[in-house]
């Protein structure tokens, strides 16, 4: 990763922090995401990685830092242009959250409705979606009639339609069997190289983590601890660090 | 010196609290419906879900309504010996009174706690916020879409609603008294006036305003989890309830002030 540090990071986040009346979530946490890469954030539970990444899609807003995505200060965005930015940013939620009384299908064409240009070929991006995670032949199910692998493909099949430029991923195999779960990672490094997206992972897997980060961070009271390789960091003879990896 | 200090108990600051959230969650409201994109299709599917799903309730509460209120009236109108004044006496207390509330109470009911019961789930499994996240604005596409849906339909189920009452109350009399249908409803539309049906439609809107309003707030504002569920859409019915009640009172005490000053 040496040779990114000379690249402009799609996503930079600088002492980020975020409280909860005397509890204090983030304590000035940072974080660079370049193009192309898989970055991990691991941390226990409560340790603030659904804070952080509500705070970079404008569903929290920070107590003070700054958060920069593909160069625009989003904490400075009025909501049309915040809403014009969340097109290039994909967002798997870890319960999948698909809308309960849509098809799949509307659920995959929501996010285009506002895009007339894109609305026009929604068909075409709607099939290339499900093709990518496989599940062209659930088009017109109801969530209800979907496992919680499909579930959870479905949701990244929407997470993908608008070709984002940056993937979060809330812990992503979170619920699933270990086989389930497999699948889920191996379709996500398969997404990244489709679409060259960036992709920043909350998780507490370690296999993912394994799998697909390229670098990680691991977040310990509300702080970047460590990061580092998936190598480098297993390897460590921190106690804090090795917790992670038992 | 020690000042003695007034504190407020917690749950009557939290009554007020709630009060200034739902005044700032009617403004937002108004501030949506007004501006675009509108949501035209969500607005005509919510608008087809209320009044088409909530026909049949409607119509056994009206036909029951209407039915119970000729059989309870009858008897005193008979010892008077105004028998003949059932089709009036009936047709005016439903129009101008009892329908409306009755109608909006079963509303609040069906209607109230399922967009409680609704938003709430969808707030506790993230949809909405991965509407927000994609771009769309949720409070647009499924506040303000439900609160102008109730607003359009529980007048016209309230309509619906009284109409039913009346074939109910209809019926009775003709197995009753062989009165007419015709000679009854030809009672019936003599003795409605413009003042008795303009006020209670007007005051219809604003009951189903009211249902709209308080369903979405406590839907979209849920908490807890799946507890927080079940709580928004119970507190949904009793909020909206009590708000029937407040409106109606208001409503006939204009009605009044209007009605004395001409």
């Amino acid at each position: 990763m040496e040779k990114t540090k000379n690249i402009k990071p799609v996503l930079k986040i600088r002492d980020l922090r975020k409280s909860f009346g005397t509890h204090h979530v983030l304590n000035g946490f940072d974080l660079d995401l370049y193009e192309g890469e898989s970055l991990v954030v691991m941390g226990k539970s409560g340790s603030g990685k659904t804070v952080m990444i509500k705070c970079i899609v404008r569903l929290m807003q920070p107590d003070s830092g700054s958060i920069e995505i593909m160069g625009k200060d989003i904490t400075k965005l009025d909501h049309e242009e915040m809403d014009q930015l969340r097109t290039r940013i994909g967002f798997l939620f870890q319960g999948s959250a698909l809308y309960d009384s849509m098809t799949v299908r509307e659920n995959l064409e929501f996010p285009l409705r506002i895009h007339k240009e894109k609305y026009v070929q929604k068909d075409s991006l709607v099939l290339d979606a499900l093709d990518s995670v496989g599940l062209t032949s659930a088009i017109d199910l109801m969530p209800n009639e979907l496992s919680g692998g499909m579930k959870r493909r479905i949701a990244l099949a929407r997470a993908i339609i608008m070709h984002p430029k940056i993937i979060i991923y809330d812990e992503p195999t979170t619920g699933l069997d270990p086989i389930t779960a497999k699948e889920i990672v191996e379709l996500m490094k398969e997404i990244q190289i489709k679409y060259g997206s960036s992709s920043l992972i909350i998780t507490h897997d370690v296999d993912c983590a394994r799998v697909i980060s390229n670098r990680m961070i691991l977040l310990i009271d509300g702080i970047n601890y460590v990061e580092g390789t998936f190598k480098e960091l297993i390897s460590s003879k921190d106690k804090k660090i090795q917790a992670f990896f038992k | 010196m020690r000042l003695n200090t007034f504190t407020v108990p917690t749950k009557i600051e939290a009554f007020f609290i709630e009060i200034g959230e739902l005044y700032l969650f009617a403004g937002r409201f108004f501030k949506e419906a007004f501006s675009r994109p509108f949501e035209f299709r969500e607005l005509l599917r919510q608008c087809y879900n209320m009044g088409n799903r909530s026909l049949l309730l409607v119509s056994v509460t009206g036909f029951i309504l209407g039915l119970v209120f000729t059989l309870q009236s009858r008897p005193t109108l008979l010892d008077l010996g105004v028998e003949s004044w059932v089709p009036s006496m009936v047709s005016i207390s439903i129009v101008r009174e009892i329908g409306p509330v009755i109608i909006a109470l079963i509303c609040a009911g069906r209607i109230s706690s399922g967009i409680g019961a609704e938003l709430g789930s969808m707030r506790v499994t993230e949809q909405i916020d991965a509407m927000e996240v994609s771009g769309t604005n949720p409070f647009k596409y499924l506040v303000v879409t439900r609160i102008l849906a109730t607003t359009l339909m529980v007048p016209l189920l309230i309509i619906f609603g009284d109409a039913v009452a009346l074939l109910g109350s209809a019926i009775i009399e003709n197995l009753k008294s062989d009165m007419s249908f015709l000679l009854y409803f030809n009672k019936v539309f003599n003795a409605l006036e413009y003042a008795d049906i303009f006020p209670a439609t007007i005051k219809s809107f604003f009951f189903g305003f009211a249902i709209g309003l308080v369903g979405t707030f406590k839907g979209y504002y849920c908490k807890n989890g799946t507890v927080g569920v079940g709580e928004a859409s119970n507190t949904a019915v009793v909020y909206t309830s009590m708000l029937v009640f407040i409106i109606d009172f208001i409503a006939v005490f204009v009605t009044d002030i209007f009605s004395s000053m001409t």
